[in-house]
């Protein structure tokens, strides 16, 4: 199914372990339309994995598939060791995934404050002054902005506040569904410093789904290519990077 | 002329509301003598002096000195009043833009311990200006019709304005209480003070009844299914005749009583207890502040709740349902709860009415009332507490201010009945609201929380529907 021989034995991270987010043989509909043909697919713990492919090619469907929300059909999804394919997707949420999801998806009429809040509402408030405090100082931005309304962020402060929500819940796995849309090269950067930032200092595990394939590329450990609901590509960062079909599908034409 | 290119879109300050300053008038005026002097210099060689043949055929001049003064005066008028234009077109979007004066935020500051005042002393104040308690009457009553809707509007408010969730038949649960007080008193003799919180419980049964089925939906359906739900439980009073005497209604619902004490004229009565003489408007006044706890009761849970994680879950809830769900927070319990405890609400001010009419019927519980009630909500400003307050005062009062046009009459004929204009006025009001005031009354919320200070964003800052 896929044509992952092009490539040399995909470098898995730590070799042996049991992953911390495993799918197998994952399809999900849409009514009768298929979206993803059965993907397999696996995040260590302390990982950055990313996701690349064309717009429709399903990564989205993927991520929130992970959530529960439309849920798989066939396949499972175990993560930590429990199968988490028939859960309710706030009881996913409870054991430990947090997600910025596609478009943001902040509460635009609730303040900064109150959006962050929201995050941690999970944890019962628990550490909630530090955790914010954690927060504002990887995005000073919001700090300045804690008691203006979501709605009146800019799009890159929007996206700042959607991944320091999710990381609000203190969560051992963090799911960011494009946090390069619409943004400024600068802020782009700005924000993968942040994620590598969070993954070296932290430990913490990142499942990065992208449009923008070299700076995914090259910041993550291990990349999968995904093409019409179907994992056509793995490897390394490095190797995705080099490799001559990636680079023609999607790094030619100026991607930098 | 050059002289177009002056700096007047320049001039305009920010701090230039709507009229022009002095500062502006001096530099317009400025521009128009500049204006003139020109002119007056153009004016020399081809204006000033004409030249004429005298009755030798000698040319000489002409001075016109007097034409040279008109238009340079002319000009003058025309520059100026020019240049205040382009200055009060500079200063219009400013306006626009301008937060809130300090006069209309001072005015916020003092709007609720003033309504709280005046609610508080209303009875009073009423039979001060009618002369005496009875002469009230109209007045009192009219008061507690007027906080009854305040409460069915924060108790609507919750599910609309706080959850987001377009609740058309929250009569149905003002009937289900006003039901659950006639027959539990007139079956039982159970008193008021007993029924009221089972009215409540069984209203909030009823709205988690209700939420069940609409879990899924939102907006435009759930709309629809809420409204059919309104209409169920009224024909289902009016069919079921066995328990609820169908469209006869119940009546000779037992009268409130001051905690067991009744208000009569007997020698156990109310007056006799506390030795004055008596008087049926003991009962009115009672029951005015009665309503007024219950709508504090219901505004104070609101806040409150606002602040609790819960009612945090609501407005989340409102603003983005996928989000929530994946920030770990139960959307179905969160809905649950909101149709539970804005239906709560509803059965308390229903067993209320019951005991305040003495009577219910399925006929006061039409769509009409829930139209208005939603009406409230949504002219107040949906999520604004006081904004509620104001709405009901303007839907609930101005029918009966109406009622009072007497002059009309004399200006449309003895015929005219200014109330059967009353729906009319209600829709142009509603239009003209929306033109200017598409956010409601009070359209800003207030966050639940802030950290260290308020920071005003006006909500006209926002997009249409997020503010």
């Amino acid at each position: 199914m896929s044509d992952a021989a092009t490539m040399p034995a995909p470098a898995q991270a730590p070799a042996g372990r049991t992953p911390l987010l495993s799918i197998r043989g994952v399809k999900t509909y849409y009514g009768n339309i298929i979206a993803l043909k059965g993907v397999d697919l696996d995040v260590h713990e302390g990982e950055i994995v990313t996701m690349i492919g064309a717009n429709g090619a399903g990564k989205s469907t993927l991520m929130m598939t992970i959530f529960g929300n439309p849920r798989c059909r066939e396949g499972t999804i175990t993560y930590a060791g429990r199968d988490i394919t028939h859960m309710p997707t706030h009881e996913i949420a409870h054991l430990g995934i947090a997600q910025s999801p596609e478009g943001r998806r902040i509460f635009p009429r609730m303040t900064v404050f109150e959006n962050l809040q929201m995050g941690a509402a999970i944890r019962n408030f628990a550490h909630f002054d530090e955790d914010l405090e954690r927060v504002c100082t990887m995005f000073p931005r919001l700090k300045e902005r804690l008691n203006q309304r979501g709605g009146t962020l800019s799009g890159g402060e929007q996206q700042m506040l959607a991944i320091a929500r999710a990381l609000m819940s203190r969560p051992r796995l963090l799911l960011l569904d494009e946090p390069s849309l619409g943004l400024a090269p600068l802020v782009v950067k700005q924000i993968f410093n942040v994620i590598r930032e969070l993954n070296e200092r932290e430990g913490m595990t990142v499942f990065l789904v992208e449009q923008n394939a070299y700076h995914a590329l090259k910041l993550a450990h291990r990349g999968y290519v995904m093409v019409t609901g179907t994992i056509t590509l793995q490897g390394t960062g490095k190797e995705l990077l080099e490799n001559p079909q990636v680079r023609a599908a999607y790094l030619e034409g100026g991607a930098h | 002329m050059a002289l177009n290119t002056s700096h007047a879109p320049a001039i305009a300050a920010p701090g230039a509301a709507s009229s022009v300053t002095g500062a502006q008038v001096a530099t317009a005026l400025r521009e128009a003598g500049i204006a003139a002097l020109l002119t007056l210099g153009l004016s020399i060689p081809i204006l000033a002096f004409k030249t004429e043949q005298n009755q030798s055929n000698a040319l000489y001049l002409q001075p016109r000195w007097g034409v040279v003064a008109v238009v340079c005066g002319l000009i003058f008028l025309v520059r100026f009043a020019v240049c205040l234009r382009a200055m009060r077109r500079a200063a219009a979007p400013a306006r626009l833009k301008a937060p809130a004066s300090p006069f209309v935020q001072k005015l916020f500051g003092i709007a609720v311990p003033l309504f709280l005042g005046v609610a508080l002393t209303y009875p009073l104040l009423a039979s001060l200006a009618t002369g005496g308690l009875a002469g009230a009457r109209y007045w009192i009553d009219l008061g507690i019709l007027i906080l009854t809707y305040v409460m069915l509007g924060w108790g609507l408010n919750i599910v609309v304005g706080l959850a987001g969730l377009l609740d058309l038949g929250y009569v149905a649960f003002y009937a289900v209480g006003a039901y659950s007080y006639a027959l539990l008193s007139t079956t039982f003799g159970w008193s008021f003070w007993l029924c009221l919180p089972l009215a409540g419980i069984l209203a909030a049964f009823w709205g988690i009844i209700l939420g069940f089925p609409v879990l899924r939906l939102r907006g435009d359906y759930l709309a629809i299914v809420t409204l059919a739900f309104g209409e169920i439980i009224r024909l289902v009073l009016i069919n079921w005749v066995e328990l609820t005497n169908g469209g006869a209604g119940i009546s000779s619902i037992p009268r409130v009583t001051f905690f067991g004490v009744p208000f009569d004229s007997s020698e156990n009565g109310f007056a006799s207890l506390f030795g004055i003489s008596y008087s049926p408007m003991h009962r009115m006044v009672f029951l005015y502040y009665l309503i007024l706890v219950l709508a504090l009761v219901t505004n104070v849970v609101t806040i409150r709740l606002r602040r609790l994680p819960v009612g945090r879950a609501w407005e989340a809830l409102r603003e983005d349902e996928i989000a929530c769900r994946s920030l770990g927070i139960n959307t179905r319990n969160t809905k649950l709860t909101a149709f539970a405890i804005g239906a709560m609400f509803g059965g308390f001010a229903g067993s209320f009415f019951a005991v305040r009419q003495g009577f219910v019927s399925p006929e006061s519980f039409n769509f009409l009332e829930s139209a208005i009630i939603l009406s409230i909500v949504v002219l107040g400003g949906m999520g604004s507490q006081v904004g509620v307050a104001v709405a009901a005062i303007i839907m609930v009062g101005a029918p009966e201010l109406l009622r009072n046009l007497g002059f009309l009459k004399q200006v449309f004929g003895a015929d005219f009945d200014p109330n059967e204009y009353r729906l009319l006025i209600f829709g142009l009001a509603m239009v003209a609201m929306m033109v200017w005031r598409p956010r409601g009354l009070v359209g800003h919320r207030e966050p639940s929380m802030v950290l260290t200070e308020r920071k005003a964003i006006s909500g006209s800052l926002v997009k249409e529907g997020h503010g």
